[in-house]
Parts: C-alpha cells; structure tokens; sequence
C-alpha cells in the first residue's frame, strides 16, 4: 500500500499552520544551499535533527527514506575526493586525494541530510491533499494544485486496480518464472492498467461535469490562527539568523 | 397532467465499433414520478441515464429537459444542475481526498459560499446519517459507506430528480432498509435501476423494463414471486 506513515502523527508540529511550515521549509532550503561555513551547516543539522525529533517521526522510516539520497552521496565521495582539484591531503599511490574535494563531499552530504530531513519533518507531515490547499493558498498556478490533488486521489485508485489484477493472477496459480508467458501476462497487466486508467479518468471526469466543475477548485481549509505558529515563526528566525551569521559574518 | 421533466424520443445509441445499444427509445418523466427500471445486464441502462445527463451524445433522437430541446454541451449545465445521477460505480463519484470536501464540491460550484457549502454539506450528511464521516477519507471507506457518500454528493446539490444507478448494491439489509426510508422520505421524481424486486417495490411506484434497446411500457411488471434466503425462512411469514 501507499502509505503516508509521517503525516499520520500528531506532535506540534502537526498542528502548525501549513502555509508557514511550507514557507519556512523552502526559506531553510535557500539558506542551506547558499551556506558554506562548516558551523553553519552544522547547526542547519542539528535543527533539522531536532524537528525530526519534534515531529515524533519514526526514526527506521526516516532511514528508509535516506537510503536514495545515501546512495547518492556515496557516488560523490567515490569520485569527487580525487577527481577535484586543490592541495593534496593523502596520496593513495597515484591517486591524490584532494582537501577540497572531501571538504565539497563533507559540505554536500551535510546539506542534502539536512534538507531532507527538515522536509519530512515539516513538508512529509502533512497529507498531500493539505499540501496542495497550501500551495493553492500560497497563490500557486491552479491548474499545477490540481494536478497534485487528482494524481494524490488516483494513485490510490490505480494502485488498488493494480492491486486487483494481481490478485487475479494470483488466485489462478499464476507463478513469475522467466518465460514468454510471464512476459505476456506483465504486459497484459501493464496494458489493461493503463486503459482502466485513462477509462477511469474519463468517467471521473464525467462525475466532475455533473456536479457544475468549471474548472476552478475551491478550497475548503481554514487555518485558524495560533499563538504556537508564531512561536515557531520566531524559533525559525532566530535559527536561521543564526545560520547567516555563522556563513557571513566571520 | 404534472410538468414533464424530461422527454426522450427516437434515442438511438451504439458505442463506437459497436451495435446498437438504444435503438429508437422513447421515455419520459413527469414531476412526481417514481420510476424503477429493471433489466437484464447490458441492456443500455446505464447508457440511457449518461443520454439524460448529457454525457453521451445520442446518434439520433431529441433529448428534451425542463421544456427545453438539449443538443450543445451548453444546455446540459442547467440540466445536471437540477437532476442528479448517482454512478453505477462509487469510485468514480467520489474524487476529493476527504468526504465533506467531496460533499461540498457540487454546492461551490453552484456559487455557494465556502461556509454554506460547509452546512449544506453537514446538513446532508446528517441527513444520511453520516454524521463523523466528515473528514474520513474517501478512498478507504467501506465499498457501502462509498455508496451512502456517494448519494449525499448528489443530494447536496439539491436537485430535483435523481437518476440512481444500482444504488442498493453492496448494501447490507438494514442500510439498504435505510435508503429505502431515505428515498420514500424525499419529495423528488425519481428513476432507479435495480436488480432486486423487494427494493424497487418498496420504493418505485411504476416498474418498468428494457428490450431491444426501449423502454416496455404496455407491460409493466408486476411483482409476485420473489426468492430470497433469510433467518427463519422455513417459517411462515409475511413481508410488508
Ligand atoms: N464505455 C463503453 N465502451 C464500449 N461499449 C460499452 C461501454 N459501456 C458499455 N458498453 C456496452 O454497451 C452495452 C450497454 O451497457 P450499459 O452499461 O448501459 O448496460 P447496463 O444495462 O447498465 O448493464 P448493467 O446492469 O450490467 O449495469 C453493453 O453491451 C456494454 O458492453
Ligand atoms: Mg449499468
């Protein structure tokens, strides 16, 4: 199943307002890709470690979610430490190992952990129907908002037909072996979820006119105002002027 | 004589590459009518409902709505507004991530305010006694709980006629008794397809059937057989 497992928690800063979590998220995201300063990122960490820990997030899924940018990473020191030039720190034969490569490599991995988990904790903790009401109150393109609330619905939908079939092959026996009758039926599968797909959306499309749709989605999420969105907001300047100090002033 | 709602004639249909689906159907609807409509699977039930609401384009044959000849998309906007189609298939209704945002979406799109869309919303919910099933989920309800979700979405746009499209499938007996009381308790014209005798004759007051792609009229049905299983059915008793 597709699951949104971080959004189902109720820590606070679940009941942050959104629009602010969106807004400060992407504010954090500008000033840790400009930062440089090994204090500052390091701080930037730490702040993102500890909403992490704010948001209650389950530690083994915020791994899980690591992995692909881990892999990333580990591509990056496997190549950038010799291949950038600057002064030599260790040679390896001859393979010159350079300060300023493992310095870029320290400060990339450090930003991207960053960044990824201040996200989950403050973007991945809301449902994606929330996220595209945000985006919608944050003046985004409507058509863009609509793309986002019609693809979270559907994914659903088409990961239960897709679901469905296999269940149907499954309860006739059907075993994946490398042979053309395993391919065929995959590509039966891939096929008839593509058409029940593009059916599906024509028929929804159908139940949108018969309800007046006009094309414009109208949001029916209120924020209330809080004294904690405040609080967070206030929190959030100082870390983050913090962090430009760090970077700037030195 | 009631107002006529609508009035079909001479309707003729086939899908693309396809036969004949309706073929010279005529069928009309008067204020106050209750109409059931029986027939066998692919008989062109749920076709004839999607020829009303203007989904489908007939080849032929005039659809005429609330005194009015309906061709160009244009007409069907007041049309939809003023009958609601229940689907055959609740996931195709139901599209917003959570049931009172689904509810809602029919009354915004009327022009209504976010906060009386909101009651509208509540207040039909309540009425189907969805009451807490405000922020549910839509895609993980019960298939049942899609239908009875699916039907407030309909009846908060407050139409005048209602085309339902097998709305007891799927229901157990006691929420099916429900949207019995439901229907009979609305003063709204109806038809309503089904396949199960005991649920038209506690709702429809005329039953009709299709053939060959047209409404039979002359022979309306008359329910006096039916077959059922049930507790205690070896015992005498009596169905009212
Ligand atoms: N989208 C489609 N494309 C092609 N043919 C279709 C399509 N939908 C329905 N048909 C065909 O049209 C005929 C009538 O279908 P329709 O859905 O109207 O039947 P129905 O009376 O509603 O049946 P049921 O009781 O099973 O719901 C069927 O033979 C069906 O195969
Ligand atoms: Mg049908």
């Amino acid at each position: 199943m597709i699951t949104e497992s971080f959004a189902e928690g109720n820590s606070w800063i679940h009941g942050i307002d959104p629009r602010l979590r969106v807004l400060w998220a992407s504010v954090f995201a500008v000033v840790v890709a400009v930062s440089y300063a090994f204090s500052a990122l390091f701080i930037a960490l730490s702040l993102s470690l500890i909403m992490a820990l704010s948001a209650r997030l389950d530690f083994q899924a915020v791994v899980r979610r690591l992995l692909a940018p881990v892999i990333f990473l580990i591509l990056l020191w496997a190549v950038l430490p010799w291949s950038y030039e600057g002064d030599a720190l260790t040679a390896w034969g001859p393979v010159i190992i350079t300060r300023q490569g493992v310095t870029l490599c320290a400060q990339i991995t450090l930003k991207t952990v960053s960044l990824m988990v201040a996200f989950m904790a403050l973007v991945a903790t809301m449902t994606v129907d929330t996220l595209g009401h945000t985006l919608n109150r944050l003046r985004l393109p409507d058509k863009m908002v609509h793309m986002i609330l019609i693809t979270y619905r559907y994914l659903f939908v088409i990961e239960q037909e897709y679901q469905r079939l296999v269940r149907a092959m499954k309860i006739r026996n059907f075993q994946p072996k490398t042979n053309l009758h395993s391919y065929r039926t995959y590509a039966y599968l891939v096929g008839m979820l593509f058409v029940r797909a593009s059916e599906r959306a024509r028929r929804v499309h159908c139940a949108m006119i018969c309800r007046g749709f006009n094309g414009r989605f109208v949001s029916l999420r209120v924020f209330p105002p809080q004294s904690r969105n405040y609080l967070f907001s206030l929190v959030f300047t100082l870390f983050l002027a913090l962090l430009v100090t760090l970077e700037w002033v030195k | 004589m009631s107002p006529v709602i609508f009035n079909l004639s001479k309707i003729r249909y086939g899908y693309p590459g396809g036969p004949l689906v309706l073929n010279d159907l005529d069928f009309h609807l008067h204020a106050g009518d209750r109409i059931g409509l029986v027939a066998p699977n692919g008989s062109g039930k749920t076709t004839l409902f999607h020829i009303i609401m203007g989904l489908i384009k007939p080849l032929s044959g005039t659809v005429e709505a609330f005194g009015e000849v309906r061709e160009a998309e244009a007409d069907f906007v007041e049309v939809r507004r003023r009958i609601g189609l229940l689907f055959q298939d609740a996931d195709d209704q139901l599209f917003s991530p959570t049931v009172l945002e689904d509810v809602a979406f029919g009354p915004l799109n009327l022009g209504k305010s976010r906060d009386e869309a909101v009651a509208v919303a509540r207040k039909t919910l309540d009425f189907l006694g969805l009451n807490g099933f405000e922020d549910r989920v839509t895609y993980k309800l019960s298939g049942g709980e899609k239908r009875l979700v699916s039907l407030a979405t309909v009846l908060a746009m407050e139409p005048e006629v209602l085309l339902l499209d097998e709305p007891s499938t799927g229901l157990d007996s006691s929420t099916k008794d429900k949207l019995i009381d439901i229907l009979n308790g609305l003063a709204l014209s109806f038809v309503l397809i089904s396949h199960e005798f005991d649920f038209l004759s506690k709702t429809a007051g005329h039953i009709y059937t299709m053939d060959d792609g047209r409404i039979r009229f002359d022979q309306e049905l008359h329910i006096h057989t039916h077959e059922h299983a049930h507790l205690m059915g070896r015992q005498p008793h009596r169905h009212v």
